[in-house]
């Protein structure tokens, strides 16, 4: 019997839920749609009835949507949720993603591209659990921590699989402690890194905390790849979980071993989804490597200067080096103190390797 | 032979490529430059207008970028971004010459 999903509609416009309603109703798989306008019956409505996506508005009176956000990421951590919203400020972006959401779409582009909007709602109705640690649009847990090391923040990663719960410790960019199911240390950071799926929350950094983990984590993650490899040929075949997860394990333990911080694969326009590891997908990012690459084309064809063989920029957060592979690019970041002369041929390696 | 020479006179096929400095202004306008005057101005105006795109798009992709660097077969351009404008560096890729891919500014 083919199941209906329910979406909740949370705004406070009432002609926008009237709106959204219309919209939905014409989804393909015929979703069961439910509005409110308040937060507080939202959630009431949540306890009682089991709900696949919440889409949501941010600014609301009393209950505001990143409240209700933070609420639902606790107590229905398998529901994913969309908020729509007329705020333009990047803040209230990058806050509703550090809470976990699916997508972030503005009002206006909502209604300028409503087919495209309706095809990602489909696309979240249809998906099943699949590999992925939520908190940050379902990223692996190797991504997560590649973040925090990166970013050089302090903090202490709980991350929770069913029953099992474990914590890392991240001491200004190191990983120094990890715990979980009675083992602790490289061990236990060992054990966490086999987990495909789960929830992760931030707590604040434990300044005070034993040092157990004296190996760099880059290190860590490739021999955890390596571990994976060498396994692979027992592991049965036609598990696609465990191939992404494979592939995402040897991508981040690649990018770690040549020092990059992040490597962007980006499409044509309009075939295929963007592909991020190392950091948050950023569209805009995106659009400029493709935007460079078609601006240096056509340059090139105009000055008669010879095939393109790469674009690159700096500032002083990083270096980034776009290069031109068959019809995608690839947008590779490098921290600023790498040198420049080699970079060129640092990336390319990376990229040639890419899918390999 | 001499007869045919006087129909088909020989002719530069290929553009040379520009060597040399451009500064423009946040408006593309070509301020100064460094480059033969042989060279077409027009080129020089697009080299400055795409180049000054490159750093506009990356301030909207709130990544605003201080040099831009596009590395062609037989040329590398360098762009200093300057208040809006900037000044571009045009280096030929000669066969021989010595791999200079950063301006010493």
């Amino acid at each position: 019997m083919e199941i209906r999903h329910k979406i909740l509609v949370l705004d406070d416009d009432v002609d926008w839920l009237n709106l959204c309603n219309e919209m939905f109703a014409h989804l393909p798989s015929k979703p069961e749609i439910r509005t409110v306008a308040s937060g507080a019956r939202a959630l009431a409505l949540m306890e009682t009835e089991p709900f696949r996506l919440l889409v949501c508005d941010l600014k609301m009176p009393r209950m505001d949507g990143l409240q209700v956000l933070s609420i639902v990421r606790r107590r229905f951590p398998e529901l994913r949720t969309v908020v729509l919203s007329g705020l333009e400020d990047e803040e209230f972006r990058s806050r509703a993603y550090a809470l976990g959401v699916d997508l972030f779409w503005l009002k206006t582009d909502m209604q300028a591209n409503s087919q495209m909007f309706l095809d990602c709602i489909e696309s979240l109705l249809g998906r099943d659990m699949e590999g992925g640690f939520r908190g940050i649009q379902s990223k692996s847990l190797m991504d997560i921590i590649q973040m925090e090391c990166l970013s050089r923040s302090s903090t202490v990663l709980r991350i929770t699989r069913g029953p099992l719960v474990a914590k890392l410790w991240i001491q200004n960019g190191e990983l120094i402690d990890a715990e979980t199911e009675g083992a602790r240390g490289e061990a236990a950071f060992l054990r966490i890194l086999a987990w495909k799926s789960g929830t992760f929350e931030n707590l604040p950094a434990e300044s005070g905390r034993e040092r157990t983990i004296t190996r760099p984590v880059n290190a860590l993650l490739l021999e955890s790849a390596q571990a994976i490899d060498e396994t692979a040929d027992s592991v049965e075949p036609g598990s696609i979980e465990q191939t992404a997860h494979r592939k995402t394990i040897w991508k981040l333990a690649l990018l770690t071993r040549e020092g990059a911080e992040f490597v962007i694969v980006v499409p044509p326009e309009g075939r295929g989804e963007v592909e991020t590891m190392g950091t948050q997908p950023s569209e805009p990012l995106a659009k400029w490597a493709r935007r460079a690459v078609e601006t240096a084309k056509r340059l090139g064809e105009r000055i008669e200067a010879g095939p393109l063989s790469h674009v690159a920029g700096h500032n002083l957060e990083r270096q980034m080096l776009v290069l031109n592979r068959e019809d995608e690019c690839f947008l590779v970041g490098w921290p600023p103190n790498v040198a420049a002369g080699p970079l060129f041929e640092k990336s390319k390696k990376l990229v040639s390797s890419w899918d390999s | 032979m001499g007869f045919l020479k006087r129909f088909f006179r020989s002719r530069a096929a290929v553009q040379q490529l520009p060597a040399g400095s451009v500064a423009v202004d946040r408006n593309g306008r070509v301020v100064t430059y460094t480059v033969s005057s042989a060279y077409p101005k027009e080129l020089l105006r697009d080299i400055g207008q795409e180049v000054l795109s490159l750093f506009r798009e990356a301030r909207a992709a709130q990544m605003p970028l201080a040099e831009v660097s596009i590395h062609f077969a037989s040329l590398h351009i360098t762009a200093r971004e300057l208040r809006g404008g900037a000044i571009i560096f045009l280096f030929p890729q000669a066969a021989f010459s010595p791999i200079t891919t950063r301006p010493r500014l």
